[in-house]
């Protein structure tokens, strides 16, 4: 096993002595997926402890146990060496535990005091709420994160690197001790990022503890005292100061070697199928966007979040109403007023809200797999009752579904699982041009391989594949060639010989290709 | 499948505890009034049921049976043209009943209506049944009972002008359409919210009907026979055993000091024997509903458009994204109420003859809702069987039924059905959550035993 193999490269680490926070031995399953089993963590007061893994491999569900949200199914947590029952948000706030969501927990329609004292606001002795003691202390609060806002500011007029701040001064208000920061830079711009790791670095200076969660290993680098890693919701190994080198991260995240995950072979592409001229993607839609798709071929779409690519592929695909352009498929313009005109047409989208864009949840993974189809199949508007379920029984088997039956609510299946049924959705159409937006999202390692599988055999019989990824191992692994997007812009392309991540990053951060092959030369 | 075994189970208990509380409750009338009810609610149960299953609401349905109604009645007013100079009756048939008359009848065509008066002020209405131009014939087909003059007699007439009944009906029908449709482009391309808009049209229809009948009570002439027959025909009728004992016979009350169940007692004392077969007349609502739930099943089942229907109420956007024109399929939701609210309008205003413009119809929405609610639609969307909103719409009957029966205060009727419908609920709720702890510890077990 790989596992064994990289505990033997890497020494095993100390951990802290009298660590603050420990969790031991906690489990925790969902239906249809283990999601934590027998995990430990330890954290030491005014430390900076990285959790990174893979989607899918369980870092979140642990910061929601933590956070009060979900209880485990088993295991301890122990907080100053005494064990802790965090069966409540109130409960571990009273702890000092505090969650920074990826999704901000504020109420974005109040001011930042409001915010900052919601749900123990100081009264007067009316039974009032004291509104001049909470603009006051707010201001003092607000100091200590170095946020130089009036309290009276809604918070919805402050930028998501702003509001996260507030967020922050609200849990230090409350006197956490441990903050857990959920990929709290996914939608920074990098001033903002630089700010906020600015912060993380005074607060461990006074002795705040902090769980970083992040995939992005250059910030990891730059803030961990040390580095937890999990796969498939197991410690997959941890990693003190000097240990922390990204070839080691990746390592012990993915378990194997890059090249056997990603096994692709390159075609020899063909016509163009998917054209792309000069479109200009509504609200924005300053830079005209134009790029070509052809047969056999995988074109990854790199950037930041909030470049622009969703908006791209959902405008392709015709839910977004463009401001200006064309799209054509093998040659033929295609309305883009709904996705009836760009089905038809033979595109398909593996969009990236699969609970709500791409499933319907609720229903049975035969009547999801058929949801496309069944007007193909339909005589006169019948449903083709006999032909569904040869559909479901040919896509379970050809995709390797993991389910039960085709009768099986959708809801219970895994994140993997689930996206395959997106998948068979599409394939039921035979699309020739496979638009896939951050497909491997909250999938678990095995259902990633099996997902590049069937990208990969697909481009083999002649799709046009284009996939957005912020997931930079997934660009560098599976395109034959990379689109870097920045505000709305295609800043550049990269063939596979010039792919790097840095030569992406460089692009992504919005520096042109020249800065960016030199990026390649150092 | 379960969720309507549940609420088949309710209906079998209020049957049965009605049963037991007062035996006339299986009387071969009552049960065809109960059947009747149930026939004119469950075409707008099915109809809201239908919009509930897209994730909207029809508030508007009451008022919407209102203005049909009152719509109907208009369209149909009769105007008699008194006619000038008396005919002859030359003849007067038997069978088929008819009268010959002869006279001037250049103006009468086939299947014109005619009022015949009599010199003694009695009056009988008639169809021409054909028209011989050479003679100055016509025959008239006679209405039962038997004819009011002699051969030799002589007759006035009043011509009966009214609307084509199939053209009212039609242009009744269009209405609901344009008020369906009305609301579905509303909800679909201005994006409001079908509480709101439905709640516009409760009162803008209902507004509207006073308005156009100035607060008149309508009526239909007794002339429309043929029309009324739809609401309140009995084409024919079912045996069904027992009936009688029961709701007669020795369980009952009515009949407690018989000892012979298959006997019941008259004023006199007198033992008479009851049929083991009692005939239940089946109405022609009933009929009408079989064929709307049977149509409306397939389509919900066995059609794309209805597999289209209870995507999208689950998931508008994933069904959006399918390639599914979820607009078009919205609006047809919306079409498809309002026009069995429009078709259930006008049942119930030629079953009722009387229609109160401000009165008729009030609350009927909060019926259909909650018998489509009761029979398994959640107004969350996506989720609802017609067989389950039938069963549903009986259980709201039969209770209201019982209520008389039972001898309940009937100002109890609404508080009645409120905590029925909230039991219900908490009851699916309670067996929702039962499963999927179930389904957990199956899980949990199926997970040990990979692990």
């Amino acid at each position: 096993m790989t596992g064994a193999a990289s505990a033997n490269d890497i020494p095993p680490p100390t951990g802290p002595a009298a660590p603050l926070l420990e969790v031991r031995g906690v489990s925790k399953r969902f239906p249809g997926v283990q999601a934590l089993s027998d995990i430990r963590l330890a954290l030491a007061r005014g430390e900076v402890l990285a959790l990174i893994g893979e989607n899918g491999a369980g870092k979140s569900t642990l910061m929601k146990i933590l956070a009060g949200v979900q209880p485990p199914d088993s295991g301890e947590i122990l907080l100053d060496g005494r064990p802790v029952q965090l069966d409540s948000v109130r409960a571990a706030q009273a702890f000092g535990i505090a969650l920074i969501h990826q999704e901000l927990n504020l109420a974005d329609n109040l001011d930042v005091g409001a915010n900052l004292f919601l749900g123990r606001e100081p009264r007067t002795a009316l039974g009032l709420i004291d509104r001049a003691k909470i603009y006051r202390e707010s201001v003092e609060i607000l100091r200590r994160v170095g946020l130089d806002v009036p309290p009276r500011t809604i918070v919805r007029t402050l930028s998501i690197g702003y509001q996260q701040m507030v967020e922050i001064a609200k849990a230090l208000s409350a006197n956490a001790r441990v903050l857990i920061m959920d990929e709290p830079t996914s939608s920074l711009t990098s001033g903002e990022a630089a700010r906020l790791f600015a912060l993380i670095k005074d607060l461990r200076g006074k002795g705040v503890s902090i769980i970083y969660i992040s995939h992005r290993l250059g910030e990891v680098h730059e803030l961990a005292d040390r580095v937890t890693v999990f796969r498939d919701g197991r410690n997959a190994g941890d990693l003190n100061c000097d240990q922390i080198t990204h070839d080691n991260m990746v390592r012990l995240m993915v378990g194997r070697e890059l090249a056997q995950f990603y096994a692709r072979t390159i075609h020899e592409p063909r016509e163009a199928v998917l054209e792309v001229d000069s479109l200009r993607v509504a609200p924005r839609g300053k830079h005209p966007v134009s790029f070509a798709v052809r047969a056999g071929e995988i074109v990854g779409m790199a950037g930041l979040v909030g470049a622009g690519r969703t908006e791209l592929l959902d405008t392709i695909f015709g839910v977004r109403k463009p401001i200006s352009g064309t799209v054509r498929v093998a040659g033929k313009a295609i309305q883009l007023d709904g996705p009836i005109q760009p089905i038809a047409a033979g595109i398909a989208l593996v969009p990236e809200d699969r609970k709500h864009q791409g499933l319907v949840i609720e229903m049975s993974v035969r009547e999801n797999v058929s949801l496309a189809a069944l007007h193909r199949q339909a005589k006169r508007g019948w449903l083709d009752r006999r032909g569904e379920r040869r559909l479901a029984a040919e896509t379970i088997e050809r995709l390797r579904v993991r389910t039960p039956s085709d009768q099986q609510i959708v809801h219970y299946l895994s994140g993997g699982n689930q996206q395959k049924v997106v998948l068979g959705k599409w394939l039921a159409l035979k699309p020739r041009v496979l638009l896939l937006d951050e497909p491997t999202r909250g999938v678990d390692v095995g259902a990633k391989h099996e997902i590049y599988r069937i990208m990969e055999s697909l481009a083999a019989e002649g799709v046009a594949v284009l996939f957005v990824s912020s997931d930079m191992e997934e660009v560098l692994g599976m395109s034959d060639r990379t689109l870097v997007m920045h505000e709305g812009r295609i800043t550049g392309e990269l063939s596979r010989d010039r792919l790097s991540e840095e030569a992406i990053m460089q692009l992504a951060t919005g520096r042109d290709a020249a800065s960016a092959a030199q990026a390649r030369a150092i | 499948m379960k969720k309507i075994l549940g609420i088949l189970g309710l209906l079998i208990a209020v049957c049965v505890a009605t049963m037991l509380g007062n035996p006339r409750f299986l009387s071969p009338g009552n049960v065809e009034n109960v059947i009747r009810l149930t026939a004119f609610f469950g075409l707008i149960s099915i109809g809201v049921a239908f919009v509930i299953i897209t994730g909207g609401i029809d508030l508007s349905i009451g008022s919407t049976v209102a203005l049909t109604g009152c719509l109907l009645a208009m369209f149909l007013a009769v105007e008699y043209v008194p006619r000038e100079g008396a005919l002859n009756v030359l003849e007067v048939r038997a069978d088929p009943r008819a009268l010959v008359l002869s006279g001037d009848v250049g103006d009468l065509a086939k299947g014109d209506q005619l009022r015949t008066s009599a010199a003694s002020g009695t009056y009988r209405f008639l169809t021409v049944n054909s028209v011989d131009k050479e003679q100055d014939r016509t025959v008239a087909g006679v209405v039962e009972p038997p004819s009011i003059v002699a051969a030799g007699g002589r007759v006035t007439i009043a011509k009966l002008n009214h609307m084509n009944e199939v053209v009212a009906v039609g242009l009744v029908l269009l209405i609901s359409v344009g008020i369906g449709l009305l609301h579905g482009l509303l909800v679909t391309k201005m994006r409001l919210q079908p509480f709101v808009v439905t709640l516009c049209g409760l009162l803008f229809y209902r507004g509207y009907a006073r308005y156009l009948t100035n607060e008149q009570t309508q009526r239909f002439d007794s002339s429309l026979t043929g029309l009324k027959y739809l609401a309140s025909g009995e084409p024919f009728q079912i045996p069904i055993p027992f009936l009688n004992w029961i709701g007669e016979g020795h369980w009952s009350r009515y009949a407690w000091d018989v000892t012979n169940a298959r006997h019941s007692v008259d004023a006199q004392g007198n033992l008479i024997p009851l049929d083991l077969i009692a005939w239940v007349a089946i109405p022609m609502p009933a009929i009408i509903l079989f064929v709307v739930a049977v149509l409306a099943a397939i389509f919900l089942n066995r059609t794309i458009y209805g597999r289209y229907l209870l995507a999208l109420g689950r998931n508008e956007q994933a069904a959006r994204y399918s390639g599914i024109n979820t607009n078009r399929m919205t609006v047809l939701a919306y079409v498809i109420c309002s026009v069995l609210g429009g078709i259930a309008g006008i049942l119930f205003a030629l079953d009722l003859n009387s229609i109160q413009p401000a009165s008729h119809g009030n609350f009927y929405e909060l019926y259909a809702i909650s018998a489509a609610v009761l029979g398994g639609c959640s107004l969350r969307g996506g989720e609802g069987a017609i067989l389950g909103v039938l069963i549903g719409t009986a259980v709201m009957r039969v209770l209201s039924n019982s209520i008389v029966l039972l001898e309940i205060p009937t100002n109890l009727e609404f508080a009645i059905i409120g905590v029925v419908l909230l039991a219900g609920v908490i009851a699916d709720e309670l067996v929702k959550r039962y499963a999927a702890r179930r389904r957990a510890r199956h899980e949990a077990a199926l997970a040990e035993k990979g692990a």
